[in-house]
């Protein structure tokens, strides 16, 4: 399989502070590698070298064999990038952004206005086309920003944390035509602070800290080495926690751990079936619970399990 | 550069202009201080002091328009420095850059749109000018070429606001950059007064300034009367801004972007 994204012992400094301090990265042709990491770990630096926009201190890196340094305009008409915060123009409407970026393409006039169309309608953004893009909701915009990385027909995309304050509506969307991309075999790189998507999205996940690859696997992979997902119950009555913590540990097999303080316990699970069985026992029990969840480990969980250390910590 | 690239740059550029002319646009409000500042001049100086100075206002009227013209082309090409530097912070400019366009295309773009900024700051003048009474004493020749004339200094004299602004880190730094800068350069000049009762050193200054030619000529081409001399200094101070401040702005620009 040939690769569309290579990089070697990137560097890259600002002053005392190592933004990327040796990265490799490799994405195969229509696959989707997803960076995991916390603010600051060198996601979105690395991103913006693999999209010309940073030269690197040291080490090199290709976009299907063109070196991002020295072959920038190449590299350039391969890619589609979507940064962190929607870059489009907030004065333009929805096609005016779009219809801009087709001509700086080379798009004729009418081809243009075609392109912008299609994209208008391909992310449902037709009824808004005419709308200033600073009136739309953080969904549509970040959908327009999406639309606007396409017009090129990039083979490659980048996508520096897609859905970073969107709501579950406007974040599933957002999956939905990232899917839809990598169906027609565009190459994703994906920045993400959450497990659950990069889960969702990719084909492996890369985990980025302190500017260094931390671990890197397919997610089952990634996510045996974390540990699995926790059951947690909150009873609405305090009188009930002895009653739930024994039919938690009966479930799980293990004990749960419990606070007294908030009434809240948690326990393990390997299998989510977990939950329902665990709301059907309450109910036969005639207990009723304040809060009742399957949560995946947090990234604060999932640095732990793959560094050893708590995130942002500096040893 | 090859004739190809070149011609795909100017096109960017063209492209990227057209996006200027669309935010002017939606938000015409970008224009007042470039229209209602040389407006408010026009008239508090024309009432309150043109009897004085020129001892009835229609002569004062007179001597006055083209001077403000040259004010105003000059604080209009000012807000390009503000514009780029607004937009070069914004992620828009990033998508830009990642594209495989000409590196200078934004800037050519921004420099385009101006022209449209500068043609609307001096039509609206002219119109405030007319209603109060100013009359173009030559043809309509003269009248379009004074209007050219002082598109093409505004074009020359832009490149100084470009430099600041690709200098400085705000927006709001580069605005108070260029007041400080303008305000000097405008009333140190023979825009509303004459310089012959300045002390020396200001009027061995207003006599020669950038400001003070390119009024004398419009004041020719409009009004009748002397173009040549003044007319010839204006070039010159033109060619000088160009050569001077031209490759500053470039390297600003090339180090920022």
């Amino acid at each position: 399989m040939s690769l569309a994204i290579r990089a070697e012992g990137l560097v890259k400094h600002y002053g005392e502070t190592k933004a990327l301090d040796g990265v490799d990265l490799e994405v195969p042709e229509g696959k989707v590698v997803g960076v995991l990491g916390p603010n600051g770990a060198g996601k979105t630096t690395a991103v913006r070298v693999l999209a010309t926009l940073l030269r690197p201190d040291a080490g090199r890196a290709t976009v299907h064999g063109h070196d991002v340094v020295k072959n920038p305009r190449e590299v350039r008409s391969l890619i589609g990038l979507t940064g962190q915060y929607a870059s489009v123009d907030e004065d333009l409407s929805g096609r005016e952004n779009l219809v801009l970026l087709a001509r700086l393409l080379d798009f004729s006039r009418a081809g243009a206005r075609a392109k912008a169309a299609e994209l208008l309608e391909q992310f449902e953004l037709t009824d808004a086309a005419g709308r200033a893009a600073k009136t739309y909701s953080g969904g549509m915009r970040r959908r327009l920003d999406l639309a606007a990385s396409l017009v090129g027909n990039p083979s490659v995309l980048y996508l520096d944390e897609p859905t970073t304050g969107l709501d579950p509506h406007a974040r599933n969307e957002v999956w939905a035509v990232v899917r839809k991309l990598v169906a027609n075999g565009v190459t994703v790189l994906l920045t993400t602070q959450y497990l659950e998507e990069a889960d969702q999205l990719a084909d492996t996940i890369t985990v980025f800290d302190h500017g260094r690859v931390v671990a890197e696997g397919r997610p089952d992979e990634l996510k045996r080495r974390v540990g699995g997902q926790t059951l947690q119950v909150r009873p609405t009555s305090a009188r009930d926690l002895d009653v739930v913590h024994r039919i938690l540990g009966d479930l799980t097999g293990v004990r749960p751990t419990r606070d007294d303080d908030t009434g809240l316990l948690t326990a393990p699970v390997n299998d989510p079936v977990l939950l329902s069985t665990l709301v059907r026992k309450l109910d036969e029990a005639g207990i009723t619970a304040d809060e009742l969840a399957l949560r995946l480990p947090s990234l604060d969980e999932v640095f732990l399990a793959l560094t050893g250390k708590r995130e942002g910590s500096l040893v | 550069m090859s004739t190809i690239a070149l011609d795909r740059g100017v096109r960017h550029g063209f492209s990227l202009a057209w996006r200027g002319i669309l935010k002017i646009r939606k938000n015409p409000e970008q224009l007042a201080d470039v229209t209602i500042a040389p407006i408010v001049f026009l008239v508090m100086f024309t009432y309150l002091f043109g009897g004085a100075l020129a001892g009835n206002t229609d002569a004062y009227l007179q001597m006055l328009v083209p001077g403000i013209l040259v004010m105003n082309i000059l604080q209009a090409s000012m807000t390009a420095g503000v514009q780029l530097n607004t937009d070069v912070s914004k992620g828009v400019f990033d998508r830009f850059r990642a594209m495989p366009i000409t590196r200078s295309a934004p800037l050519i773009g921004a420099v385009l749109a101006d022209v449209v900024r500068y043609v609307v700051c001096i039509l609206v003048l002219l119109v405030v000018a007319t209603v109060m009474g100013f009359r173009v004493q030559t043809g309509p020749a003269e009248l379009l070429i004074a209007v050219g004339l002082a598109l093409a200094f505004g074009l020359c004299f832009c490149w100084a606001s470009v430099f600041v602004g690709m200098l400085l880190k705000t927006p709001q730094a580069v605005q108070g950059v260029m007041f400080v800068l303008i305000m000097p350069l405008t009333f140190g000049s023979n825009v509303f007064v004459g310089t012959s009762t300045m002390p020396g050193w200001l009027k061995a200054w207003a006599d020669i300034s950038p400001v003070t030619l390119m009024a004398d000529a419009l004041r020719g081409l409009l009004n009748g009367g002397a173009i040549a001399g003044p007319l010839a200094g204006s070039l010159i101070w033109m060619v000088a801004a160009v050569a001077v401040f031209f490759p500053l702005a470039m390297w600003a620009y090339r180090r920022r972007v």
